[in-house]
C-alpha cells in the first residue's frame, strides 16, 4: 500500500507540472506581446506593465518564468491581480464559495443518482428502467445553460420556491437551486453507470452464493451487488469533482453567483494571468488527489483488489 | 459543464472492445456464411426504432444545414428593432427576438453552425486522436507511458475551462478557432479509447499471422488491426458528437465561441438571456432545436453501441 501510493505520488509530478505548464503557455507562451494579452485592449499603465514584466520575468524563456512562478507558489505567492490585491485573497473568497455549490451538487448527485440507478438496473427493461434511460439521455441532451434558464424561470420566477439570483454572501439554502442546475448532468451520468454497471454484475456469481447462502435480500442488493457495481461510479465521481468546480463557470454565469467560476471568466476576459494561473494550479491539484482517493477506495469496495 | 467528453471513457470501455474483438471472429448461426460484425450490426441497427428515427432526423438537419433557404424564406440578419421581442405574427412563427430579427429564421439557419462544429470537430478528434492512439497501443513502451501521461495531463483541467484559456489567447474569433479548441480538448478520450482498443486486437492470432508472412508494421497496423479495433471509436465519436455541438454552444453561449456575426443557437441564447424575464419565446426556440440536435446524435451513439457490443444484449 505505501509503496503503491508513493508510485502514484511519483506519477503525479509530471502530470502536475505537464498540465499547469500547458495552462500557462496558453495563457503567457502565445505568440504576440504577452503584455497586450494581460492588459486587453486598453493597455496598462506604465507601472503596471512594469510589475508585470518583473512578476512575470517577461523576456526571458518561458521555462524561465514558469518555474520563478512555481517557486512563488510554494511560498503561497500567487502573484496579484491587476487592481494590486493579492490572488491569495480573491480565492480565499471565491473558493469557499464553489465548494459549498460543488458539496450540494455532489450529494445531490449521490443520494439521488446512485438509488435511483441501482432501481432501474435492478427492474430492467421495465417501465421504470426505460424511463430512467430515456430520461437521462434527455438531460445529458440539453445544454446547461439551457436547463440553468429553465429552472431559473419556472422554479424561481414563476413558483417562487427559490431566489432567481444569489446574494454575494452565497449562503448554502440560496445555492441550492444552483447546485441541482449544476449537478443535473453529472446525475444523469450516474444513474446510467449505476444502472449498466448492476445490470453487468447482477449474475455474478458472488451474487449468486449470497442469494443461495439464504442472505436477506436486501442485504445481497446493498452489500454485495451495489458495493461491487459502485467502481466506475467512483471513477466518475472522482474525476468529477475538479469539474463541478472548474465548470461551474456556466452556472454561476447564470445565477450570478461571485465564486471561482465567475472569478475565473472575469480573469480570462480581462487576461490576468497570475489569477488565470493559480486557480488551474489549485484545480489540477484538487483533480489528482481525488483520483488518488479513488484508486485507494477501490480496495475498500472490492476485496479482490489489494495493492502490492 | 462537468467535463464532457471525458465522460464517454467509461471504465468498461476495454473490456466491451475486447468482447467487439470476439464478436468479429464469431459466426452467425443461422446463414451458412459467416457474417462480418459490421453486416451485423447494420442487420441490427435497421430493425431497431431508435436508429431509424435517429437517423432520419440527422438526415433532415443536415439537410437544413446545407439548404436553409428551402425552410425560410426570410432572411435572418434582415431585423427590425420596432418588432424586438415581440410575439408571433403571421409568416413569424416564432415571433422576434431582441433585435427584432425573426426567431423561426434564426434557428433555421443556426443549424448549419452547430452541425458543421460537430462534424468537423469529431472528423478532426477521430483522425488525430485515432492516429496517436493506435501507435501508442501498438508500439507501447514509451510510447504508450507518454500517450498515458499526455492524456493524464489533458484531462486534470476541466475541459470548459482549458477550451475558454485557449480560444482567449486568439485576437479574432471564427469557426476554425472555435473547430480548434475543441479538438484540442476532445482528441484525448479518442486516443485512450484507441489505445486501448488497439492493446486488445494486437495479440490476436491473426495478428501474429500476418507478422509470420512477412507483412510489414505499417500494413498490419492498417489491414489487419484497425479494422478490427475501430468500432469502440465509432461508438465514442458518434455520442461525443452531440457533446461537441453542446460544448461549441456553450462557447458561444459564454460569448467566447463563434462570432456574433455567425447566426448560431448558443449565441441567439445568449442574446436572449437579458429578457428572459419578458420574452422567454426567444429563448425557447433555440434551445429545443439545440437540445433536439443532440438528443438526435446520443440516441444515434446509443443505437450504434447496442449493435456493436453484443455483450450489453
Amino acid at each position: 500500500m505505501g509503496t503503491y501510493v508513493l508510485r502514484r505520488l511519483l506519477q503525479m509530478i509530471p502530470v502536475f507540472f505537464g498540465a499547469t505548464f500547458l495552462i500557462f503557455y496558453l495563457v503567457l507562451g502565445m505568440p504576440g506581446d504577452p503584455l497586450a494579452v494581460m492588459c486587453g485592449e486598453r493597455g496598462c499603465d506604465p507601472s503596471t506593465a512594469n510589475a508585470l514584466r518583473a512578476q512575470f520575468h517577461i523576456g526571458e524563456p518561458l521555462y524561465v518564468q514558469y518555474f520563478e512562478y512555481m517557486k512563488g507558489i510554494l511560498t503561497l505567492d500567487f502573484g496579484e491581480t491587476f487592481s494590486r490585491r493579492p490572488v491569495l485573497d480573491v480565492m480565499g473568497d471565491a473558493f469557499p464559495i464553489t465548494i459549498r455549490l460543488a458539496t450540494l451538487a455532489f450529494i445531490i448527485e449521490i443520494f439521488i443518482g446512485v438509488p435511483l440507478g441501482l432501481v432501474a438496473g435492478l427492474r430492467r427493461g421495465k417501465f421504470f428502467d426505460s424511463s430512467i434511460l430515456l430520461g437521462t439521455l434527455l438531460i445529458i441532451s440539453i445544454p446547461i445553460f439551457v436547463i440553468g434558464f429553465l429552472m431559473q424561470y419556472f422554479l424561481g420566477l414563476k413558483l417562487g420556491w427559490f431566489r432567481p439570483t444569489v446574494s454575494g454572501e452565497a449562503p448554502w439554502n440560496e445555492l441550492l437551486l444552483p447546485a441541482i442546475v449544476l449537478g443535473t448532468v453529472s446525475l444523469a451520468y450516474i444513474m446510467r453507470l449505476t444502472r449498466t454497471s448492476v445490470v453487468e454484475n447482477i449474475h455474478a456469481d458472488y451474487v449468486r452464493t449470497a442469494v443461495a447462502k439464504g442472505l436477506p435480500h436486501r442485504r445481497v442488493v446493498t452489500v454485495h451487488l451495489l458495493r461491487n457495481s459502485l467502481i466506475p461510479v467512483v471513477t466518475y465521481l472522482g474525476a468529477d469533482i475538479g469539474a463541478l468546480m472548474g465548470g461551474a463557470i456556466v452556472t454561476e454565469r447564470i445565477f450570478n453567483i461571485k465564486g471561482v467560476g465567475g472569478t475565473l471568466y472575469q480573469a480570462i476576459n480581462r487576461g490576468e494571468a497570475p489569477t488565470i494561473v493559480s486557480i488551474v494550479v489549485i484545480l489540477v491539484i484538487v483533480y489528482l488527489v481525488f483520483n488518488l482517493l479513488v484508486d485507494l477506495l477501490y480496495a475498500v469496495l472490492d476485496p479482490r483488489i489489494r495493492y502490492a | 459543464m462537468p467535463d464532457p467528453s471525458s465522460k464517454t471513457v467509461m471504465p468498461s470501455q476495454d473490456a466491451s472492445a475486447a468482447a467487439l474483438t470476439l464478436g468479429a471472429s464469431s459466426e452467425s448461426k443461422s446463414l451458412g456464411k459467416p457474417r462480418s460484425l459490421w453486416s451485423d450490426a447494420w442487420h441490427d441497427l435497421r430493425r431497431n426504432p431508435t436508429f431509424v428515427i435517429s437517423a432520419l432526423l440527422i438526415l433532415f438537419l443536415i439537410l437544413v444545414a446545407v439548404f436553409p433557404s428551402l425552410f425560410t424564406s426570410t432572411d435572418p440578419k434582415r431585423c427590425d428593432l420596432i418588432m424586438g421581442n415581440n410575439g408571433r405574427a403571421p409568416g413569424h412563427p416564432f415571433g422576434f427576438d431582441r433585435q427584432g430579427c425573426d426567431v423561426y429564421a434564426r434557428v433555421i439557419y443556426g443549424a448549419r453552425a452547430s452541425v458543421t462544429v460537430g462534424i468537423l470537430v469529431t472528423s478532426g478528434v477521430v483522425l488525430i486522436g485515432g492516429f496517436i492512439g493506435a501507435i501508442a497501443g501498438f508500439y507501447g513502451g514509451a510510447a504508450g507511458s507518454l500517450l498515458s501521461r499526455l492524456t493524464d495531463m489533458f484531462f486534470a483541467i476541466p475541459i470548459l475551462l482549458f477550451a475558454i484559456v485557449f480560444l482567449s489567447g486568439f485576437p479574432f474569433r471564427n469557426i476554425w478557432t472555435v473547430v480548434a479548441a475543441i479538438m484540442l480538448v476532445g482528441w484525448p478520450s479518442v486516443a485512450r479509447i484507441m489505445r486501448g482498443s488497439v492493446i486488445s486486437v494486437k495479440e490476436s492470432d491473426f495478428v501474429t499471422a500476418a507478422r509470420a508472412l512477412g507483412a510489414s508494421d505499417m500494413r498490419i497496423l492498417a489491414r489487419h488491426i484497425l479494422p478490427n479495433a475501430i468500432a469502440p471509436v465509432i461508438v465514442v465519436a458518434t455520442i461525443s458528437l452531440g457533446l461537441f455541438i453542446v460544448l461549441e454552444a456553450t462557447l458561444s453561449y459564454l460569448g467566447i465561441g463563434l462570432p456574433g456575426s455567425t447566426v448560431s443557437w448558443g449565441g441567439d441564447i445568449n442574446d436572449a438571456q437579458a429578457s428572459l424575464r419578458t420574452a422567454p419565446h426567444v429563448l425557447l426556440y433555440p434551445s429545443v432545436a439545440l437540445s433536439i440536435t443532440v438528443l438526435a446524435f446520443m440516441l444515434l451513439g446509443d443505437a450504434v453501441r447496442d449493435a456493436l457490443d453484443p455483450k450489453l444484449r
